[in-house]
């Protein structure tokens, strides 16, 4: 079964890195780009479980390693 | 006697220099302890150098802050050791929750390497006691991300218990947006636990004990932790 995982940064968080991609959008003629916002997205595998043991283990590998939820928010998908 | 330990991730690149500020301001040799060890030996304080652990994969600080020899040092930590966290080591301490908020990329998105002024916000920590609160230290920083952030909440509950120790600011000890370097909230450059014996900070006071280094302004970490443990042996 495959998590795909998507980690944002949450809202009011400085984003530095989406300011500077928004600036090169504008840069290369890309109008009415309001706001762009950078994150992260990793797939992870997970074998020999059921769906309910594998979404509590994926939660907590977000929760533990992959986000930071002082600045992220995380959300995922299983696919079996 | 100082028994010093300084933790050796992959990708660390301060701990040699740390451990040669620590043996000529102390006296004693200091152990290099291995990230993937199990224990941290008998320590007066252990020191997350700076460097580039585990590549900065995911985030910097986040893969050391889960390695084996972490554990230890976690539970020493909160048995009352000192643990001094120099730039990637305050990320590592934040990450580990020893420490709160997290230290993000610098507001300009540039690596800055150069000395900073540092307001020192107090002299009542394990590792500031031998400065005098309200002066102006000058010390080097070399980061990419140094941008300390952390809700407001947490930030009042830092100022109001004292737990901010080192601002950037300039050299005549103004603290304004623009006399920060890389965009941390408040101005923040260092912070300790409750206790004061947790310290993470961004700049290298290793980088600046010795006149040949260009100045002597970071020695007093040094030697704060050391009249610390020579006070305790009564």
């Amino acid at each position: 079964m495959k998590a795909r995982i998507k980690i944002t940064l949450k809202p009011g968080v400085l984003d530095p890195q989406g300011k500077a991609i928004q600036n090169a959008l504008g840069a290369l003629g890309f109008e009415g780009v309001n706001d762009v916002r950078q994150g992260k997205y990793i797939e992870v595998d997970v074998a020999g479980m059921s769906e309910e043991k594998a979404r509590e283990a994926v939660d907590r590998m977000c929760r533990d390693l992959l986000a930071n939820t002082v600045i992220e928010n995380y959300s995922y998908e299983l696919q079996p | 006697m100082l028994r010093a330990s300084v933790i050796v991730f992959p990708g660390s690149n301060c701990d040699r220099d740390v451990k040669t500020a620590l043996e000529a301001i102390t006296g004693f040799p200091v152990k290099m302890v291995w990230h993937g060890d199990a224990t941290v030996p008998a320590s007066d304080l252990i020191v997350l150098p700076g460097g580039f652990s585990y590549g900065d994969y995911l985030r910097c600080g986040a893969m050391a802050a889960h390695s084996p020899i972490m554990r230890d040092v976690i539970a020493k930590a909160k048995a009352g050791t000192p643990v001094l966290g120099i730039c990637n080591g305050f990320q590592i301490l934040c990450e580990s929750g020893l420490l709160p908020g997290v230290l993000m990329r610098n507001a300009s998105l540039r690596f800055i390497c150069r000395d900073v002024h540092l307001k020192v916000e107090s002299d009542n920590t394990f590792f500031t006691k031998c400065y005098r609160k309200g002066e102006v230290i000058r010390v080097p920083i070399a980061h990419a991300e140094g941008n300390y952030f952390a809700d407001d909440e947490t930030l009042d509950r830092l100022e109001g218990e004292g737990r901010v120790v080192f601002r950037y600011s300039d050299a005549e000890g103004n603290v304004a947006p623009e006399t920060g370097p890389n965009g941390a909230q408040r101005n923040i450059a260092g912070i300790t636990d409750p206790t004061g014996r947790i310290l993470g900070m961004m700049p290298h006071p290793e980088r600046m004990y010795e006149k040949m280094l260009g100045g002597t302004d970071g020695r007093r970490v040094f030697e704060s932790a050391l009249l610390n443990a020579v006070e305790a042996m009564g």
